[in-house]
This record gives structure tokens, sequence and C-alpha cells, in this order.
């Protein structure tokens, strides 16, 4: 049961990201959302990965050991890692430049866009 | 003359490598940079119809990154692969070698197009980076790597949506386009997520021979489908299109429509080749069936009441997306049962793939003559436009075609794509081709409309000085115009030769999985 725990934590992240992405009106609120959602995907994969007592996957230093956690949900992790800091970072530089234009955070009022 | 099996990489190779070293052309002034970009793309376009060739003389194409040989997909004789490894079949060259005519189209385009502003060395930077993107989805045989690639488009396309900076609306649009994307590629880890956890195996060909239908595989399922149609733009998932395709820079539109496709082709992908005849219900077919529909009859809907040229266009991409999906989708229903495969199944999955390439060129021609226009007249209003044709006559011919094939006229290439989607949809459910039939004729009154106002009528007082564009943004257009009227007079041609092999590549699962895993399923 507790092995699952952190599945359930995923999913608990997984949730709380969406419901900020859907209903919040903030656009940082929103930015939040998204990473939220980011280290939610992270944390499924690394847990993917895990195996109980294992050691870390390097051969040269795990040393007289049984089982080794996997070693490519963490690279795949890393990978998602950079390109969630790339999108980050560029989804915060937009939020700024709207702030600038629009002087106002709040989506209601964000919408030249329709129809 | 062994490099002709380094391709699949070359092919992601060239536009990298135009990205990266963008900025240093850059630092050769404008006719270097210009250089640059032309060359790049002329390259790129060479490299993918070469591969394309390739693929249809010598059958699927498999590139091992990273390894010591590239054709050794199970290394030390392991049971599955461990590398990252390209797989083009002849729908993945296929789709490779639409995206690249699509962008140096869009590439020759924006010479003179993006002249006015500073700032176009990030702009080629970004613009190769989008092409690399596109070209690895379509040609990637990995889902984490689809992942990776996808993410790199996505960036590369919020930065050039949002290029015009000191317009709000820019601005706002690469947001929504960015929140609904991150979303997307998120959904699509997940998935990925789940495909490890089962199979401990990220390859689509390993992941395919494996595949069991259980809860986890049905959860990933509906992560990638919902993902990739929000990332293609069909209805309900729609409301980024018009906002990103309006306000992007005329060119890059041109190659969004092209990177659409990408995720068209990801999400067919995963149908077909992944899930394949384990698919079992006919639950996704009909989702993405009635999805199509909506899309088509929605976006087409939407389109008819838009006074903004660009946004109209962005509508109809939506209604000609849900085409492309009924099509398919009609070829998914019959993808167990060979009797309906060979009656109606193919016919649709032709019809489908006909249309991709015949959307991806009189789209993007639609949004090049509109930026055309823009660039000329300084408008994008159909109420203020007016009379354009007695000042530009070349713009006014190649949207007449563009329109004329858009609104399925005969003979154009419209026409023969929508008659076998017609053929086919009816016999499934004859609602579909109404529906499908309503809609061509709802595009046909829309591009009358936007002919009649902004480029017939009267000559206004405004546009008296307006003049035809430079000869560049013309000969991206006309390289468009030309690859119509090849489609419209040769449609035999097109169907044996290019359609053909990649409808059957993408029926053909078991190939796809023995390309990479060797023989016996």
């Amino acid at each position: 049961m507790t092995g699952n725990l952190p599945f359930l934590a995923v999913g608990i992240i997984f949730f709380m990201g969406m419901y900020a992405i859907l209903f919040e009106r903030n656009l940082i609120k929103i930015a939040i959302g998204i990473t939220l959602l980011e280290a939610s995907a992270n944390l499924f994969l690394i847990v993917l990965g895990y195996r109980t007592g294992g050691s870390i996957p390097v051969f040269t230093l795990a040393g007289e050991v049984r089982s080794m956690v996997l070693p490519t949900p963490q690279a795949l992790t890393l990978t998602a890692i950079v390109i969630g800091l790339a999108t980050s970072a560029l989804l915060l530089s937009l939020i700024m430049l709207l702030y600038r234009h629009y002087g106002t955070l709040d989506v209601r009022e964000i919408r030249r866009l329709r129809g | 003359m062994n490099w002709q099996i380094h391709l699949p990489a070359l092919v992601l190779a060239v536009p990298l490598l135009g990205a990266f070293a963008s900025p240093v052309a850059g630092l050769g002034g404008r006719a270097t940079r210009n250089a640059w970009m032309i060359f790049i793309s002329v390259l790129t376009t060479a490299v993918c119809i070469m591969l394309w060739q390739k693929v249809i003389a010598g059958g699927t194409a498999v590139y091992v990154m990273g390894a010591e040989a590239w054709n050794i997909t199970l290394p030390s004789g392991l049971s599955w692969p461990v590398r990252i490894i390209l797989e083009v079949d002849a729908f993945s060259a296929f789709m490779a070698v639409v995206g690249s005519i699509a962008a140096l189209a869009g590439a020759f385009f924006s010479l003179r197009f993006m002249d006015r502003f500073t700032g176009l060395e990030k702009f080629s930077a970004l613009y190769f980076l989008l092409v690399t993107g596109m070209l690895g989805m379509q040609l990637t045989g990995d889902l984490f790597n689809f992942f990776v690639f996808l993410e790199i488009a996505s960036v590369a396309s919020f930065g050039l949506i949002a290029f015009w900076r000191d317009r709000p609306e820019a601005v706002e649009a690469s947001f929504k386009y960015m929140v609904i994307s991150t979303i997307s590629a998120m959904f699509i880890l997940i998935a990925v997520g789940f495909f490890y956890g089962r199979y401990n195996a990220v390859n689509i060909a390993a992941v395919a021979r494996m595949l069991q239908m259980g809860y986890a595989e049905k959860i990933a399922l509906v992560f990638l489908v919902v993902s990739l149609a929000m990332k293609c733009g069909a209805v309900p998932m729609h409301m980024w299109t018009p906002d990103a395709y309006a306000e992007a820079p005329a060119g890059v539109t041109c190659l969004l429509v092209a990177v659409s496709q990408a995720s068209l082709y990801g999400l067919f992908r995963v149908c077909f080749s992944l899930y394949g005849a384990s698919l079992g219900s006919t639950v996704v077919p009909w989702t993405i069936i009635v999805m199509g529909v909506l899309s088509m009859f929605i976006g087409v809907t939407m389109a008819v009441i838009q006074k903004e040229i660009k946004r109209l266009m962005a509508y109809h991409s939506v209604s000609q997306i849900g085409y492309i999906l009924m099509a398919l989708g009609v070829g998914l229903l019959a993808l167990r049962d060979p009797q309906a495969m060979a009656d109606y199944g193919f016919t649709a999955m032709k019809g489908g793939i006909f249309h991709i390439i015949n959307y991806t060129m009189y789209k993007g021609l639609l949004f090049l003559t509109a930026g055309a226009v823009f660039y000329s007249a300084g408008s994008r209003n159909l109420n203020e436009l007016g009379g354009l044709a007695r000042v530009m006559p070349q713009t006014t011919f190649m949207f007449v075609i563009a329109a004329a094939a858009i609104a399925g006229l005969p003979p154009f290439n419209g026409f023969v794509s929508k008659l076998l989607i017609y053929q086919s949809t009816f016999a499934v459910y004859p609602l579909l081709a109404v529906a499908a039939l309503v809609t061509s004729v709802l595009t046909l009154a829309s591009f009358v409309k936007v002919f009649q106002t902004a480029f017939l009528g009267p000559a206004k007082k405004t546009y008296e000085n307006v003049t035809e564009v430079p000869a560049s943004m013309l000969l991206g257009m006309s390289l468009l115009t030309i690859v119509i009227i090849a489609l419209t007079l040769f449609p035999g041609w097109t169907l044996s030769h290019l359609v053909e092999p990649a409808a059957k590549a993408l029926v053909d699962q078991a190939g796809y999985i023995s390309a990479v895993m060797g023989g016996g399923l």
C-alpha cells in the first residue's frame, strides 16, 4: 500500500495543476498550474523507475548490490526538466509582456482576440 | 557511396545547423543572412526529397543515433532497442516532403515580408528550429523523442507567434498557444510514462509488438489522442488556432500549417502503428470521426462570419483538419476488417493522405496571399479592402487558384481528395458525406466573399498607390502555386506514387514493427 503512495501524490499534484489552469484567473497562477503539471509528470517518471532498496544506477559507484534504480526514467526526467525550464522562462516573459500591454494579469480582461 | 544511409539524420541535422548558425550568418549583413536562409531551406527540401526517394525504392529506413553502426537496432543480441531510433516509412517521408516544401515557400516569402523589422537573425534561427522540430516529429521512431521534438517545435513557435511583441494581440495569441501546447506536451509525457511502466520501452515499434490492451494502455491512449488533437486544432480544442494563425507573420503561418500536420501525423502514428488492430472497440475511430465532423462544420460556420482575412482562413484550417480526421478515422474503423478495408477503408485513407498534401499547399498559399495583401495594402480587414485585383494581378491570380482548390472545384486537386473522402465516408454513414458536402459549399461561399470584397469592386482611393509585392515574395507564392497545379494536372501519378505508398505504410503495422525488431511478429 505504501508503495503506491507516490502515485497518489502524482495524481494529487496533477489535479491541482489542472485545477489551477482551468479555474484560476490570474496569469501567474496559471503559470504555477503549468509547472505543477510538469512536476507531476516528472515525479511520475521517477517513481516508475524506483526499486525499493535499489542503489544509484552508476556501475562504478553502486558497489555490491542486488538491485539498482532504473536509469532510463532519470535520463528522461532530466530532459523533461530542462525543457520545462525553457517553457517556464518563456511563459513568465510572455506574462511580463502581457502585463506591460494590458496593465493587468486578469484573464477576463486580456481578451482582444475573440469570435 | 554510402552517404545516403545517413539521410534520416541529415534531414534533422541540416535545419538544426541552419538554426544555430543563423546568428553567425546574421553578422555578415542582410545579404548573407538571406542567402543562408534560402540555402538551408533548399538543402532541407532536397534532403527530404532524396530521403523520400530512398524510402520508396528501398523500403522503411532505420537509423540508430549514437551507435557504432547506423543499422544495428538490437545491439548485443538484446531483444529490445536501447538507443534512439529514427524510423522513416513512406508515410513519414511523405509528411517530411510536404512539410519541407511549405517551409521553403515560407522562407522565400519571409525574406522581404520581414525586412521592415529588426532581430531577423533570431527570426531565422527560430524558423529553422521550428522546421527541425516538425521534421523530427515526423521521422522519429521513439515516443520520448517525439515529445522532445514536439517541445522544440512548440517553443520555437511561441517565439515566432509573438515575434511582433509590440502588438498585444500577438503576445496574447502566443500565450494561449503556449498554455495549450504545454498541457498537451505534459499529457504526452505522462502517456510515455505509462508505456515505460508497462513495457520498459519507449520505442514505438518495441511497444507496439508487446502491446496488450489494459487499463494503463487505455489511459495512455486517451492522453495521447486528446493532446495530439489539441495540438492539431480539432474542435473542441480549436480556440488557439485562429488566434495563433492570424497573429503570426504570414511566412510563419505557412509553416505552422505544416507543423499542425506533424501533430496529426503523431495522432495517426499512435492509432495505426502503435495500437493498430489491438484498439479493439470502435470507440476511438468514432471519436476521431465525430471530432472531424464537428471541426469541419463548426470551423466553416465560424469562418463565414469573420471580417479579418487571416482569421477567416484560420477557421478554414480547423474545418480542413476535420476532413483529414474524418477520412483517417474511417480508415481506422475499417482496420480490423479486410473486406471493409478493401471496400471503402483504403479509399478513405488515400483521400485523407491526399488531402494532407493538398491542404498544406493551398492553405499555405492562402496565408501567403493574405500576407501579401497585408504587406501591400496595410490592412487585413475585409470591410476596408477592395479593388485589389487592379493593382495586384499576380497575387489575385494565385489567390483564385488556392481558393478554387480549397473549395474543391473540379478540376483542382482539392476536388480529387474530397471526392475520395465523399465516396468512402458515404459507405460508412451517409450523413458524414452530407456534412462534408455542406462544409465544402460553405467554404466556397466564404472564399467567394473574400474574393469579391478584397479583390473585385471599384478601385478605392486609399489603395491607389498600392503595388504588387516584391519578386521574392511572389517566388514563395508561385512555388506553392506550381505544386498545386502539378497536383491538379497529374492526380493519377500523385495517387499512385505519393499517396498510395504512404497509405500502405500506415496500414502495415507489422512492417513498421519488423523494421526495428527484426522479422517475426
